[in-house]
């Protein structure tokens, strides 16, 4: 997978001579691939301390002694602010790609959390998977592939000098 | 059932608005050129400082809250597979008209080859 990030066959086929344009097309792809990667890793660890910290709590009763309980239970809860570190490592990944790449490039690109979860659903809880959910899992694998082969980029900079001239 | 389909179009609205509009703040704002704290810190400090930002942060909260007014509309198997498919359906449209971003015909098949998969994944 990480090669179709790294090098797509397009941009392989002119790798002689390695010049400036490539060296920036191939930087941006791998400083994607990453931010992407912490990205959909935050957010799925955010969800799952979240989901440890919550279950620990409890249901929660909707009246306000239960709600005044629930949260002093959150906000003195470890699991509870180490999900929130997660997810604000979420955010600022979000907010960061965003500075750079294309919306339609990184939303279906980061859809492989999906896959992940699967995975770990599998091999960490050891939850059975239907086989309707495989060929999920396999189609977005291949959607993220052929997503990952256009440009992650295609609009110029936003320069507010340009703007106002 | 002309309830739950108005606020369903209040949810696609506010999201795709939300995230298309944070996107521009996030372009306005221009990437950082080190990854080092610092640089991150100000990064965030100038996105903070984006009137755009603060347009599209209302926009996401309203559509957090038409999702879990819908959930307790309708059932659970048809809001999540309905409101994952938003962004990449919707998204990719609005980012076309509205960011101008080029969709290729590669992408327009890795976007559709995503949607199938999610909404396979999301009916479980």
């Amino acid at each position: 997978m990480f090669w179709f990030f790294a090098a797509p066959p397009a941009t392989r086929q002119l790798s002689f001579p390695y010049n400036k344009e490539m060296h920036r097309d191939h930087r941006l792809r791998l400083k994607t691939f990453f931010m992407i990667l912490i990205m959909v890793a935050c957010a799925n660890a955010g969800d799952l301390f979240l989901k440890r910290g919550m279950t620990r709590i409890g249901n929660v009763p909707l009246t306000a002694s239960g709600l005044q309980h629930a949260f002093l239970a959150t906000v003195t809860s470890p699991t509870i602010w180490l999900a929130i570190l997660f997810l604000i490592g979420f955010t600022t990944s979000y907010m960061l790609l965003m500075s750079w790449a294309d919306y339609s490039y990184v939303m279906p690109a980061g859809a492989f959390g999906y896959a992940l979860v699967t995975l770990l659903a599998v091999t960490v809880l050891h939850e059975s998977v239907s086989p309707r959910r495989w060929i999920g899992v396999a189609l977005i694998c291949a959607g993220v592939l052929t997503v990952g082969l256009t440009k992650p980029r295609t609009t110029d900079v936003i320069n507010d000098q340009k703007v106002a001239a | 059932m002309i309830r739950s389909i108005a606020m369903f179009s209040a949810f696609i609205f506010c999201s795709t608005a939300g995230e298309i509009i944070i996107t521009h703040a996030m372009k306005i704002t221009g990437e950082p050129t080190r990854f080092r704290p610092r640089e991150i810190f100000e990064f965030l400090g100038r996105a903070l400082r984006n009137p755009w930002f603060w347009t599209g942060v209302p926009l996401l909260a309203a559509s957090f809250y038409t999702l879990l007014l819908l959930l307790s509309w309708e059932p659970i198997s048809l809001v999540i597979p309905a409101s994952a498919l938003n962004p990449y359906v919707f998204g990719t449209l609005a980012a076309k008209y509205f960011l101008g971003e080029k969709i290729s015909p590669g992408r327009w098949a890795g976007v559709a080859l995503v949607c199938a998969g999610v909404a396979l994944v999301a009916i479980g």
